[in-house]
């Protein structure tokens, strides 16, 4: 039998899903960004640090995101639109998702690429009509991946990474959001 | 034995009136008790599954304490001490065949539901004629929700069918019922040891089958023909109105696959016995049509939705079951069907308790027989019953 090797530690995160299940307040995570108005609608969010495990976690280093707008809304273009992180998360995410399963499922992957497009009606956000939600109407990824395995098999791996997704989730599903002025 | 009600308590109150059994009436057999009408690939009614009991206790001349309402069982040194509505029971070793469908579950947010919109579970419904005019939600496409959807949606009233993740199975196969493909392939005897992922195994909703004299398939496609809507998972209510999950293409992508993926091995199985000339030709279905934009939310304010009824599964009461024995989630700890924390213990009749086919009326011979083999061995004072059953039993 030949080895697969996706790169994926899955006997790690399968060992972690045993310890969790006795451990649920181990699985507790809480993900941060701290953000700072530039100027216009530049901003710049950083990350670093997080919760987990029970205990403060840190990334090996901070990482700077860059958001504003791009000329079509007359601004400088000094990074991608907020609603375009959403698409680099959903994106990564399944990404990661389709690796590690068929990691576990013994799937040689050769390459996995993927186009998200978000559908987006910006009169919402113009206020222009205020029956036009603010958010994606829809959303649509397409996935092209070769791999050693059937049409059948890799649908599987899609639909399996789509399950287990937590931007999936996180966009499908309604999610309380609390804003506060500190 | 000790039964609450009457001999076959539950399918004489606890179904609503059209129901069917989902195996055909040649599946269902018990020990000595088999169908003996004209219409072997029919499905019984409830009447005629209490009919089926009836004879079963009867031939089993087993003592039957009808009435008896179970109201606690504790450990006492040398085995346990049983409390009825009638009386005090002391016994070495107790066998739990209360089932897994007591109580129906329904979401944690029910209580955030306007009180305008009448709901009900598969308790309380009886027929679409007690339900109000106007628009039924159901919650759930498992065999209960996909039954209700179908049979409220034919009294003319508007229904709206909730989708999480399901089993779509076609009623027939090649000729064939589904559910002698799942016998005779060996798909239901597959036991605890050959099946992956266990915990999921025992949650699995119930397929998506209706017993029908027309042995109709009932997906979320029929439902649709018939002018069902389809929407997502009910995730949440906010400011009174229902959201529903945007992922109902995943799931419906997850069941069709797992549908194709259980014909493999049906056509595979076939091929290897020879049996490829006596059925009809192998056949593939299409994907579940999921509408395009399916909504998102619905107002439940507004006059759309009278009645909601929660398909939203069953779970097993152990309320009387005074032995620490039963997890977080409400389910009872066992090894197939023997309770190792508490010698003495056995259960019959959850889900794969000792193979998939446990929950099916003609599934519980092979698992009794294994469990009552290991309850003797216990009473006699055979040392292999401290060992783990399902490793050690031969």
């Amino acid at each position: 039998m030949t080895t697969i090797d996706n790169g994926v530690n899955v006997q790690a995160l399968l060992d972690a899903r045993g310890v969790l299940e006795s451990a649920p307040e181990a699985a507790q995570f809480t993900w941060r960004a701290s953000s700072k108005w530039q100027n216009g609608v530049h901003s710049t969010t950083s990350i670093q640090n997080y919760f987990g495990l029970g205990e403060e976690q840190s990334h090996k280093t901070e990482r700077v995101f860059d958001a504003d707008h791009p000329e079509t809304f007359a601004a400088p273009d000094g990074g991608i639109t907020p609603i375009e992180y959403l698409l680099v998360g959903l994106a990564s995410c399944l990404t990661a998702g389709v690796a590690s399963v068929a990691q576990n499922r013994g799937i040689q992957l050769r390459s996995v690429e993927s186009t998200v497009e978000g559908h987006h009606d910006v009169r919402g956000i113009l206020g222009a009509d205020s029956d036009v939600r603010n958010g994606f109407n829809d959303v649509k990824v397409t996935f092209a991946i070769d791999a050693d395995a059937s049409k059948q098999d890799i649908e599987a791996l899609v639909a399996q990474s789509q399950k287990r997704s937590a931007v999936f989730d996180a966009l499908a599903n309604p999610t309380e959001v609390t804003v506060e002025v500190a | 034995m000790l039964e609450r009600g009457e001999v076959a308590n539950s399918w004489r109150r606890e179904r609503w009136d059209s129901l069917r059994l989902l195996t055909p009436n040649w599946q269902s057999r018990l020990p000595g008790v088999r169908y003996e009408g004209p219409d072997p690939d029919g499905y019984m009614t409830s009447g005629e599954v209490v009919e089926l009991i009836d004879r079963f206790a009867a031939r089993t001349r087993a003592r039957i304490l009808t009435g008896t309402n179970v109201t606690s069982i504790g450990r006492v040194d040398d085995g346990y001490h049983v409390t009825t509505s009638r009386g005090e029971i002391r016994s070495r070793a107790v066998v739990l065949a209360s089932g897994a469908c007591n109580l129906p579950t329904v979401p944690g947010f029910v209580h955030t539901v306007p009180p305008n919109v009448e709901q009900l579970t598969p308790f309380d419904y009886r027929d679409p004629a007690q339900l109000p005019d106007g628009g039924v939600l159901v919650v759930g496409a498992s065999a209960t929700g996909v039954q209700l959807a179908a049979e409220v949606r034919r009294s003319g009233r508007p229904v709206t069918l909730s989708v999480g993740e399901h089993v779509r199975l076609p009623r027939t196969y090649r000729g064939r019922d589904v559910l002698w493909w799942m016998d005779a392939s060996g798909v239901w005897d597959q036991g605890l040891d050959e099946i992956d992922d266990l915990t999921r195994a025992r949650r699995l909703p119930s397929p998506q089958l209706v017993g029908t004299p027309e042995r109709a398939t009932l997906n979320l496609g029929a439902l649709a023909a018939i002018g069902v809507e389809l929407v997502g998972r009910w995730s949440a209510v906010r400011e009174g109105r229902a959201l529903f999950s945007g992922g109902l293409h995943n799931v419906c992508a997850l069941a069709d696959l797992k549908q194709e993926r259980l014909l493999d091995v049906f056509d595979e199985w076939a091929r290897t016995e020879g049996l490829d000339a006596d059925l009809d030709a192998p056949e593939r279905y299409a994907p579940t049509q999921v509408p395009r934009s399916p909504r998102l939310q619905l107002d439940l304010r507004s006059s759309e939705f009278r009645t909601i009824i929660w398909a939203t599964g069953f779970r097993p009461d152990y309320r009387w079951l005074d032995v620490p024995v039963v997890d977080a989630k409400g389910q009872l700890r066992h090894d197939g069907g023997v309770v190792v924390e508490s010698p003495g213990l056995y259960a019959l009749g959850l889900p794969v308790l000792r193979r998939r086919k446990s929950t099916f009326i003609c599934g519980i011979e092979d698992d009794a027989r294994e469990v009552i083999d290991h309850l003797r061995g216990f009473l006699a004072g055979d040392p292999r019953v401290c060992i783990r059953p399902s490793t050690a039993w031969p």
